[in-house]
């Protein structure tokens, strides 16, 4: 046994340690019942007078997902402008410029929408009232956004017929203040504490050892890095992201922020169970999950820590796996823990480059991302999970003969209807996304843009390929990792994935409430010897059965030109 | 809609204060109390800052223990990886030239001395470390140019050998800034 290995099992229990009793604190907590956090009450009540808000007032499906519709749009105005005239606002001390139109049209939605895939730099490309006021206020409230969401389909599954959801306001502000901001404090400090820079300084200068002048970027960084992985949203401060050894300086940071991603999409999972009073069904769907995630991991982990099989030819060693693109203070081990975990849950952190990762590496984050749902990003995960329940509850249902039901409501034409729309859109916007740009790199070559697409990949042949279909399969997921060698700040990168964004954001955000939402209000039917029992094992299987076929069907074609191909090349 | 909008308006505007206002300034305060007092810890020589202890910085005189290769050319005022794919030609084709001016700066080396970080880029362009066995293979080069005892230097290079978090967790590693300017002070006592 080695020390890394050691490193990313305690990584692990220290995942499970933090994030079963956070599911049951945020059971409760979003249940209105008490508990320590309490004290908070008098700040979320200055918050609802100030801003004319009535918590308690119920809402309908509609009504809910308008709230945050409305709150999201307005954020996606405000962002834009900003971020386009960033040169002319304050706190710029590294007098970085304003972005373009399309660069900032694909950056604001990116964080708007939780993923975070920046296409600029983050020393050169924004101020630091963009970094704070911008992308780690959007860091908390998007975060906050998905996970109120969740709880809202949560709210339709614990009465037993109600059109009542919960009232957005209610549940985004709380997860922010008992949540998300005292969390963010607390990792925050441990990553000041531990080299992190969290001061308003600018760039630093000094002359290196031999001589050389060099620059160095700073700022409050540690403020942002800590939501950015609590909130699952990944865009870090530095361009390098966690692999900055200032973004990510030791062992401890790196357990730290791994950890912190992976705690509340864990928790919203078991808080499903103990908020609608089926804990049982809860653990299920966290076992199905885990064994999904365990299943990425463990050959990510071989893969990287067997090297490059290209540079072992070259008769050098690989003591500790493959290296280029990570940093020595991590190793391969961590990096390729970390590589599943970011791509599962939709942060998209990364603490090496997974451009250079193994090609099979490349496999299993795209497949981790394609199928984003196990744990997936803050409250989105459960979303996307919940219509994978739906699927499998209404195949479940021809098998045997019978109308559906789920949780004690028939899942009738509509919701099937909505279900599988949902499923499609993310074969479709990846494929055809990717498609497109296939088709412009080979035609169009000299398109006179910002970067020609003749120009756009950084490595030839299938590796290539993967590249376009990294990014597009990232922004649909709305994960925001990359394959970073992709020259992908131009207009047709900007507006493409802006959109995919958009879609692969909201429209299964809305599906998944608008079902639940649906459900919620049908009469509620008695469990009987006839009832399909969702909180089973045996339906655990069917469920991942469910999601093993739907994703191989849609993405295998894809895979294989991409990274299957050229781990074969390696041989 | 329009009391939805003007709800989002005023909620924005509390939030701002309160997430990118209070609790940056916050956590800036209490960061003054840290080592580096919020700006990053910096190393010192003769008084003078001589850099970042997290920022690698370039070393490729031969009194000096190297770090690895970066794409950004140690520029701290930006940072990243090559991503070139494990398959590429070109990158393969650059590794092989690093092996081989490696040997020529370590004609006592054989290939199978080298490990591959001393070939490889970094994520960030900026890793500031190498591990034990990295700069065990140059030890004697850099006695060699500095007049010194090949056990001088392999004693520094222990002593500035951090282990694993708790002894247990993660690998070793040496911070190459650290040992050099050690090496810059043992000069300095003789």
């Amino acid at each position: 046994m080695n020390t890394e290995l050691f490193g990313i099992i305690a990584s692990f229990a220290l995942m499970l340690v933090i994030g079963i009793p956070l599911g049951k604190y945020l059971a409760k907590m979003f249940a209105g019942e008490k508990v320590w956090t309490d004290f908070m009450k008098p700040l979320e009540n200055g918050i609802y007078k100030l801003s004319g808000i009535n918590p308690n007032e119920p809402m309908n499906w509609k009504q809910f997902l308008k709230a945050m519709m409305c709150i999201n749009l307005l954020w996606l105005v405000y962002g834009f402008f900003v971020l386009m005239y960033q040169d002319k606002l304050p706190l710029n001390p590294d007098g970085n410029p304003g972005m373009t139109a399309d660069l900032a049209f694909n950056t604001i939605i990116s964080f708007v929408v939780n993923c975070n895939l920046q296409h600029y730099s983050g020393e050169s490309g924004a101020s630091y009232l963009i970094q704070h006021f911008i992308f780690m206020f959007l860091h908390f409230v998007s975060a906050a956004t998905g996970i109120a969401c969740a709880v809202g389909l949560f709210k339709a599954f614990r009465d037993k017929t109600t059109n009542d959801i919960g009232n957005f306001w209610n549940y985004f502000i709380k997860a922010i203040t008992r949540l998300l901001l005292p969390l963010s404090a607390i990792i925050a400090l441990i990553l000041t504490f531990n080299g992190t820079p969290s001061s308003y300084a600018g760039k630093d200068q000094f002359i290196s050892l031999q001589g050389d002048t060099v620059h160095v970027s700073r700022g409050p960084a540690a403020q942002m890095i800590a939501i950015k992985h609590l909130g699952t949203n990944g865009g870090g401060w530095f361009g390098a992201n966690s692999a900055h050894p200032l973004e990510n300086p030791n062992y401890l940071t790196n357990m730290v922020e791994i950890t912190s991603q992976m705690i509340i999409p864990i928790a919203m999972v078991l808080c499903f169970g103990y908020f609608i009073r089926r804990k049982k069904l809860g653990w299920v769907i966290f076992g199905v999950m885990m064994i999904g995630a365990l299943l990425l991991l463990i050959p990510s982990i071989g893969s990287e820590t067997g090297g490059n099989p290209a540079i072992a030819k070259m008769g050098i060693i690989q003591p500790t796996g493959a290296m280029e693109g990570k940093e020595v203070r991590f190793g391969p081990t961590a990096t390729a823990y970390w590589s599943t975990f970011t791509t599962i849950v939709s942060t998209g952190s990364v603490n090496g480059m997974h451009d250079s990762t193994m090609a099979l590496t490349g496999l299993w984050q795209l497949l981790g991302m394609m199928i984003n749902g196990f744990f997936g990003g803050c409250g989105v995960g459960v979303l996307n999970y919940f219509i994978y329940l739906i699927i499998a509850v209404f195949i479940s249902g021809l098998m045997v003969g019978r109308t559906p039901e789920f949780l004690g409501h028939k899942v009738e034409a509509r919701e099937v209807k909505i279900a599988a729309l949902i499923t499609l859109l993310s074969p479709f916007l990846i494929m055809a996304g990717t498609a497109i740009a296939a088709y412009v790199f080979t035609n169009h070559g000299n398109a006179a843009w910002a970067v020609k697409p003749s120009a756009w990949l950084n490595n030839p042949g299938f590796h290539g390929f993967s590249e376009m279909l990294y990014e597009m399969t990232s922004a649909n997921a709305n994960n925001g990792s990359g394959f970073e060698g992709l020259g992908d700040n131009n207009i047709f990168w900007n507006v493409s994935t802006g959109i995919v964004m958009l879609l692969g954001r909201f429209l299964p955000i809305i599906g998944p409430v608008a079902i639940a939402g649906l459900l919620g209000q049908k009469k509620f039917i008695p469990e009987s010897a006839g009832t399909l029992k969702t909180d089973t094992v045996t339906f655990g299987l069917m469920t991942f059965a469910v999601i093993l076929v739907l994703n191989a069907l849609s993405y295998f074609p894809a895979l294989a030109l991409g990274p299957i191909a050229e781990f074969f090349s390696l041989k | 809609m329009k009391s939805n909008l003007i709800k989002s308006i005023r909620v924005t505007l509390i939030l701002i204060v309160i997430l990118c206002v209070l609790y940056p300034l916050a956590i800036s305060v209490a960061g003054k109390l840290s080592k580096g007092h919020g700006d990053g810890e910096t190393i010192t020589l003769n008084g003078k800052v001589v850099g970042y202890a997290n920022i690698g910085q370039s070393f490729t005189q031969p009194k000096y223990f190297w770090g690895r290769p970066s794409a950004v050319g140690y520029n701290a005022a930006g940072s990243g990886g090559s991503n070139k794919g494990p398959s590429n030609p070109d990158y393969l084709k650059d590794v092989n030239s690093r092996i081989d001016t490696l040997l020529k700066y370590h004609p006592y080396l054989k290939r199978a001395d080298i490990p591959a970080e001393m070939v490889t880029a970094s994520g960030s362009g900026l890793d500031p470390d190498i591990s034990p066995l990295a700069a065990k293979i140059q030890i004697e080069r850099v006695a060699k140019v500095r007049n010194l005892t090949t056990d001088a230097v392999a004693a520094l290079v222990n002593l500035h050998t951090e282990k694993p978090l708790f002894g247990l967790f993660g690998p070793a590693k040496v911070n190459v800034l650290k040992l050099n300017v050690a090496l810059d002070e043992l000069k300095k006592q003789n």
